[in-house]
């Protein structure tokens, strides 16, 4: 029999309703052994026709984005509620993701920077779009803190990536559809980074270079001095980015067996410094400007569920 | 009833642990609002060590070492240092005041100084109170 599958787009910016596409004709593949419910980004379901179905009536629902608004928390508890196996689809719906950076602010910070002194977009009655009610339709109020998808309801599996890469998309979708619910690599990117023959056997670095900031030579990103997360992020991408001269960020996430993947790279980049009296050391820290931004880029959701700490005194 | 400040002290087992002893030997009184916790080296400190224990209630973390060149390990000691720093930095952009981790090198023969190190940061801690961070039941 075929299996029911559904997919939402939560908080997010829609890259991984693409990246479901961006497998092409596998997809076809899929879609012998299963039948698409409940997918409001391609086909023409609304939540109507979820809230009809029975409990645990979809086989998979896949989640992509994360909970930012009261409709996608709504969403994800009705999925939980009608699925039998939840997965969270990409690095939003797992770990917050890039907009997860948002909870380094609180609400009126983000509406002030996004509705009130963004000079690019005028609005001279000062409108905030909450609370609006037009025609019986309601805007959806946006949350306290941006959160992932576990922070709400119980999750039976991830598929990690931003959006998750097609090799890594497909292993997923094969090993669920089979009943799986364990998939992907156990290493980290360095293992299979196109850079890795020229790794040193010990790197030590006397200053930190953005990007930007030095020509790349084509060797390993950090023998360079550029702050590459591949020894903290899992495998299964290929090296995408480093094959394409950009050092890895982590959008894979950390490691499987590994719970925080930033302080496991900050711990990492705080050893191959080189040695050296403190007040250089601590110059050569301070040329990392942003700590949550370069560690966490994908996980400020993890570490900040509930937003900043407020303990300036 | 006053704050209380709970504090998880690391304190590698070569100069901070027998540092720590030799204020208990000597008699010299020091603040119990202290756990420690033995490590090998001040250096085998992982700063996911320092995380877990503010997110489980402490109210700060006190790391204790050799002092630099004297490292049992050669340079443990200087590898804590700069993850030291470097945590400091990443709880200031989490919104946690840095000066809940403080990093000192006490030799084991410097009880003295220990039992003033720590009386000075528990005094620190009072006075900034309770920590924010606390995921989970106090320990």
């Amino acid at each position: 029999m075929k299996k029911k599958i559904a997919m939402y787009w939560g908080a997010g910016c829609g890259g991984c309703d693409v990246s479901l596409l961006g497998i092409h004709e596998k997809l076809l593949d899929v879609l012998e052994k299963a039948d698409i419910v409940f997918w409001p980004c391609a086909t023409d379901f609304k939540y109507e026709d979820l809230e009809k179905m029975e409990d645990g009536e979809i086989d998979i629902a896949f989640y992509n984005g994360a909970i930012r608004t009261e409709e996608n928390e709504k969403i994800a508890k009705l999925l939980r509620k009608k699925s039998k196996i939840l997965v969270a689809y990409g690095s939003c719906a797992t770990e917050g993701c890039v907009i997860g950076l948002a909870n380094l602010y609180d609400r009126d910070e983000i509406f002030n920077a996004v509705y009130l002194d963004n000079e690019t977009t005028p609005n001279e009655k000062k409108i905030i779009p909450q609370g609006m009610e037009k025609e019986g339709i309601e805007l959806p109020e946006f949350l306290p803190s941006l959160k992932t998808l576990e922070q709400v309801v119980k999750v039976d599996a991830a598929i990690p990536g931003c959006p998750p890469p097609s090799p890594v998309l497909e292993e997923a979708l094969n090993a669920l559809l089979e009943g799986r619910t364990e998939f992907g690599k156990e290493v980290a990117l360095c293992d299979e980074c196109p850079r890795k023959d020229t790794k040193p056997d010990k790197i030590e670095i006397e200053r930190f270079y953005r990007w930007h900031e030095k020509e790349d030579d084509g060797s390993c990103f950090l023998a360079q001095g550029m702050i590459c997360m591949g020894p903290a992020t899992r495998a299964g991408c290929g090296g995408e980015c480093t094959s394409a001269g950009i050092p890895c960020t982590g959008c894979m996430g950390p490691v499987p067996k590994v719970e925080n993947q930033g302080i496991a790279m900050l711990s990492a980049i705080a050893s191959i410094i080189e040695d050296m009296d403190e007040e250089k050391e601590r110059a050569v820290m301070e040329s990392i400007k942003d700590m949550v931004g370069t560690f966490y880029k994908f996980s400020t959701a993890k570490l900040l569920p509930y937003g900043r700490f407020k303990d300036e005194s | 009833m006053s704050f209380e400040p709970k504090i998880v002290a690391f304190l590698c087992n070569w100069c901070a642990y027998a540092g720590a002893d030799m204020a208990g030997t000597s008699r010299l009184k020091y603040p119990g609002n202290m756990i420690a916790i033995r490590v090998m080296c001040s250096g085998r400190v992982d700063p996911e060590f320092i995380l877990e224990a503010f997110e489980k209630g402490a109210d700060g973390v006190f790391i204790g070492g050799c002092h630099p060149g004297d490292c049992h390990y050669v340079s443990g000691n200087y590898r804590t240092r700069r993850r030291v720093e470097m945590m400091k930095r990443l709880l200031e952009e989490m919104g946690i005041n840095p000066r809940r981790l403080r990093l000192e090198w006490v030799s084991a023969t410097e009880g003295q100084k220990f039992a003033r190190v720590v009386k000075e940061f528990v005094e620190e801690i009072r006075q900034l109170g309770p920590s924010p961070i606390k995921k989970e039941e106090a320990i």
